[in-house]
């Protein structure tokens, strides 16, 4: 594996970056990165779609979710070199004008307190009911437990999973 | 908490816009917020030349855009305030425009966040700035027409002569409205009347929030703005001696490196900065960089160390002899000692904050908590005069306190100095929960008696803990504080308490210590609230009493026993069954009771559980309940935290957590059915970001009690294993 760190040398400083093109929410995108670069920063820093968050690096916490051929992947731990043909999906790919059932849940339930957590949240959603369109309570909470939210939103994510799910409330919150 | 700037002038200006006249209506807001607003028209006191923009603007078109001043990072101002500016402005909130604004005392008076102030403190200004503006729309229409102002009422941006039906938009009136004086003291709406306030609107905010828009600092970019990291020294107070930058200078778009210095109040911490033309370079050169690292002896401290001095300093303040003759008047007597442990404040948004320092002049953007103080500090510490400092608020992804501080701010100021460019500094996680400032752990000594009616006789705390702000302040905290009688208070604790016991007292004595300590989410009621609400319940039980009825006995207000009476309407607390492992703590901070009932049980198998938690909060007059119910969960949430999930611990000088692998944090697994009510009064505004946090431990280890008969008293403790 080649890396810009193993590239360099002092009088010249040329990286070999290798040549990737990404298919992300239906759009090809040609990038040269560090094959080592996680997908994150790529998507961040390199294509631009800020809506996938930086939280821990360590795919602790959920915030750099999104969906790598339609799975939920933690792409703070994902090297770009990894992707190859696959297609990705980010927040941004979702929809734009918040038209999808999962947005419009987490609309309708009022979820985001300061929202950083929130793509991520919702790209772990989107997933679970792509597999699994009526979840128990159970499966949601396996579903969701690798999403972190300081703000502690969790009571309304369930609200509204099950919302966007069309499945009855077990009990009323408040 | 700290020096305000405080007096604002404002302004009332005409301005073109672009699709017109511009009508933006301005306030004297006093630094205080107890004094009555004045609005002033901008002609008198516009001098200065510059761009002035305050809350309210309309054009010809009618098009209303509402600023709001404060930080947003989740607590909900940014529907808030102008929900309220709106409902006097009688306009129809989905028509308006909100945008922030940026720092700027002279427009919109102190702008910090902290204190759950933002409701509390400026309601009653805020309500006056959008009647004020009504009253000239009014004024106007009334020329017009040629009425009498009082014949006509504005409802949905429209003024409307009530006999004629005559109607004119604010649109067609703002012209002529931006040249009237602006009445003061324009009577405001009866609660009865509002439309809009008091009720769960949707806020604004969220559709950004949930399709990747939401622009957090980590978000934003400057054209020709460069990036740095920061490998800091990770042993608190220590320096650099030297470092090798020969294979960072090395990783192509690295720029420069050099020494950084970070103020944490009166201490400067060290490290070496990595500047780059993109962030993968920076953090790759950052990765290369070897530093050697001077020490100076701060290499020894530790969380075993601190608790022993914690513990040794609580019996450190002399008795107070009155205190002590009366506890010896009690039937029965008892003491405990409670302790809670230092914490991060972990929000999602690692610390980011661009910089580009020019001449004379200092521009700054991200998640800021403290935009004010910012411009007060980087003024005074980079020579730059504060209005040249130009602080600008992205959405933060949470705040909780740790952005209420400047560090991170001057850092940034410091490196684009030496690079002469915009940059972007971006701290790690392992940055963000290691450096600190951290809530400081807070040990607390409780000693009471109950005499032969099961009445509390004497009640005394004595707190040990690492002041917040010993750094700072220019003179030294009373050291040890002896107990006082009859006098004083705790945080956390129900302010009526002290009118029930005949004799009480606290003290205190702090320990100093090399770790950075700050303000957290309710401060230290989050701390003393676990304390006196667990002792409270000790009392109860040694009193043979419910511990519901033993506090409302304890509480001679009206209002406070309005609070439990109705929280045990609602839990059905008398129908519970014989240690069901339901626990009670009601708390007081920032302006805000707040009530929690927890219930606990065990699972097959053997582990507990917490099933359900109960919240009921009095924050008076308030604006927006689905907001005070969110701030509830999350509070209970982060209490939950803090309760039975994580701690930040010390070893060698340095924090041992660095991220969530080791820093546990409660999860959507941990989470328990969660219900919250709104006290409904005719009391003043309160706090609502901060008040639901406290009482959730005691709550917690009460119900623990009742269910299994074990006292806790260290947080944290580990759920599974009690």
């Amino acid at each position: 594996m080649f890396t810009s760190t193993q590239s360099l040398s002092s009088s010249r400083k040329v990286a070999y970056m290798p040549a990737y093109t990404l298919a992300i929410n239906g759009k090809k995108y040609p990038v040269n990165a560090d094959a080592q670069m996680p997908l994150l920063w790529v998507i961040r820093e390199l294509v631009g779609l800020t809506g996938t968050k930086y939280g821990c690096g360590m795919a602790q916490c959920g915030a750099c979710t999104v969906h790598l051929n339609g799975a939920p992947i933690r792409s703070c731990s994902f090297p770009v070199s990894a992707v190859q043909n696959q297609p990705i999906t980010t927040i941004e790919g979702i929809s734009k004008d918040n038209s999808h059932p999962v947005q419009k849940a987490w609309i309708a339930e009022q979820v985001p307190q300061c929202g950083y957590c929130q793509s991520g949240q919702i790209m772990s959603a989107v997933a679970l009911l792509k597999t699994n369109p009526h979840p128990t309570d159970e499966a949601i909470d396996a579903a969701m437990q690798g999403n972190i939210c300081r703000c502690g939103t969790y009571p309304r994510i369930r609200k509204a999973i099950k919302k966007a799910a069309g499945t009855p409330l077990k009990t009323s919150g408040q | 908490m700290k020096n305000r700037n405080g007096i604002s002038r404002r302004n009332f200006i005409r301005q073109t816009g672009f699709s017109g006249i511009v009508l933006t209506i301005g306030a004297y807001l006093p630094a205080s917020g107890k004094t009555e607003v004045t609005i002033i028209n901008a002609k008198t006191t516009d001098k200065t030349g510059r761009e002035l923009l305050s809350w309210i603007s309309i054009d010809t078109s009618g098009k209303v855009t509402l600023r709001n001043h404060r930080s947003e990072m989740g607590q909900g101002t940014f529907q808030a305030i102008p929900q309220m500016i709106a409902e006097e402005l009688e306009v129809n909130l989905d028509q308006v425009t909100i945008v922030f604004a940026p720092a700027n005392p002279q427009k919109f008076g102190p702008q910090p966040q902290e204190g759950s102030f933002s409701v509390r403190g400026w309601y009653k200004q805020l309500l006056q700035i959008g009647a004020s503006a009504r009253q000239m729309l009014i004024d106007v229409a009334a020329k017009q027409w040629n009425v009498a102002a009082s014949e006509c009422y504005a409802e949905n941006g429209q003024v409307i002569h009530r006999s004629s039906g005559k109607k004119l938009g604010y649109g067609l009136l703002v012209e002529e409205a931006s040249r009237l004086t602006p009445p003061q003291n324009v009577p405001l709406k009866s609660r009865k009347d509002y439309k809009i306030i008091g009720k769960p609107l949707p806020r604004q905010d969220i559709p950004l929030k949930t399709n990747g828009t939401a622009q957090f600092g980590l978000d934003k970019k400057l054209p020709g703005m460069l990036y740095a990291m920061v490998e800091r020294n990770p042993r608190f107070r220590g320096k650099v001696k030297r470092f090798d930058d020969s294979k960072t200078k090395a990783v192509p778009g690295v720029k420069n490196v050099f020494t950084v210095q970070r103020a944490v109040f009166g201490s400067l911490y060290e490290g070496v900065a990595v500047v780059a033309d993109s962030l993968w370079a920076a953090m790759q050169g950052r990765k290369l960089l070897s530093v050697e690292w001077d020490d100076s002896g701060f290499d020894h401290l530790g969380t075993e160390q601190l608790a022993t001095q914690m513990r040794e300093n609580l019996k450190k303040p002399s008795p107070s002899e009155k205190f002590e003759v009366a506890l010896q008047q009690a039937a029965k007597k008892m003491e405990a000692i409670y302790e809670t442990p230092y914490q991060s404040h972990s929000c999602m948004e690692p610390l980011n904050c661009i910089a580009h320092v020019q001449d004379n002049r200092i521009d700054i953007w991200g998640p800021i908590q403290e935009a004010n103080w910012i411009q007060a500090d980087l003024s005074e510490r980079m020579g730059v005069p504060k209005e040249n400092v130009r602080v600008n608020m992205t959405f933060l992804g949470g705040g909780f306190g740790r952005k209420a501080f400047t560090d991170y701010p001057h850092e940034a100021a410091l490196i684009s100095k030496t690079m002469k460019a915009p940059v972007q500094v971006v701290w790690t996680r392992e940055d963000d929960m290691r450096m600190g400032p951290f809530r400081p752990g807070a040990f607390y000594a409780c000693k009471g008696g109950i005499d032969n009616n099961g009445h509390i006789l004497a009640f005394q705390t004595i707190t040990a803990s690492q002041w917040i702000g010993q750094d700072w302040r220019p003179e030294p905290y009373p050291d040890p504080e002896p107990p006082g009688y009859n006098t004083g208070s705790m945080e956390g604790m129900v302010s009526p308490y002290c009118k029930a016991v005949p004799h009480y007292s606290f003290g205190g004595a702090g320990i100093r210590a090399a770790i950075p300590v700050m303000w957290w989410r309710s401060v230290y009621a989050s701390t003393g609230g676990f304390a006196c609400e667990s002792f409270i319940d000790e009392l109860a039980h040694e009193a043979g009493q419910d511990p519901l009825t033993f506090r409302r006995n304890h509480l001679p207000d009206k209002r406070y026993q309005a609070l439990v009476d109705q929280l045990a309407t609602i839990s059905g607390w008398k129908s519970r069954g014989k240690h069901a492992g339901w626990g009670v703590a009601i708390t007081e901070c920032f302006g805000g009771i707040c009530g929690h009932i927890v219930q606990v049980s065990r699972k097959t198998g053997g582990k507990l559980k917490i099933d359900k938690v109960i919240a009921l909060i009095d924050c008076g007059w308030y604006v927006n309940p689905d907001i005070i119910c969110a701030q509830v969960e999350g509070s209970i949430l982060m209490g939950l935290g803090a309760a039975i999930k994580h701690a930040t611990t010390f070893t060698d000088g340095k924090a041992v957590h660095q991220n969530f692998n080791t820093y546990d944090m409660p999860r959507i697994t941990d989470t328990p059915e969660i219900e919250v009510h709104i006290m409904e009064n005719e009391e003043k505004a309160g706090g609502v970001g901060e008040p639901g946090l406290p009482p959730f431990a005691p709550a917690l280890c009460n119900a623990i009690f009742d269910l299994t008969g074990k006292r806790i008293r260290t947080l944290p403790f580990k759920l599974e294993e009690v």
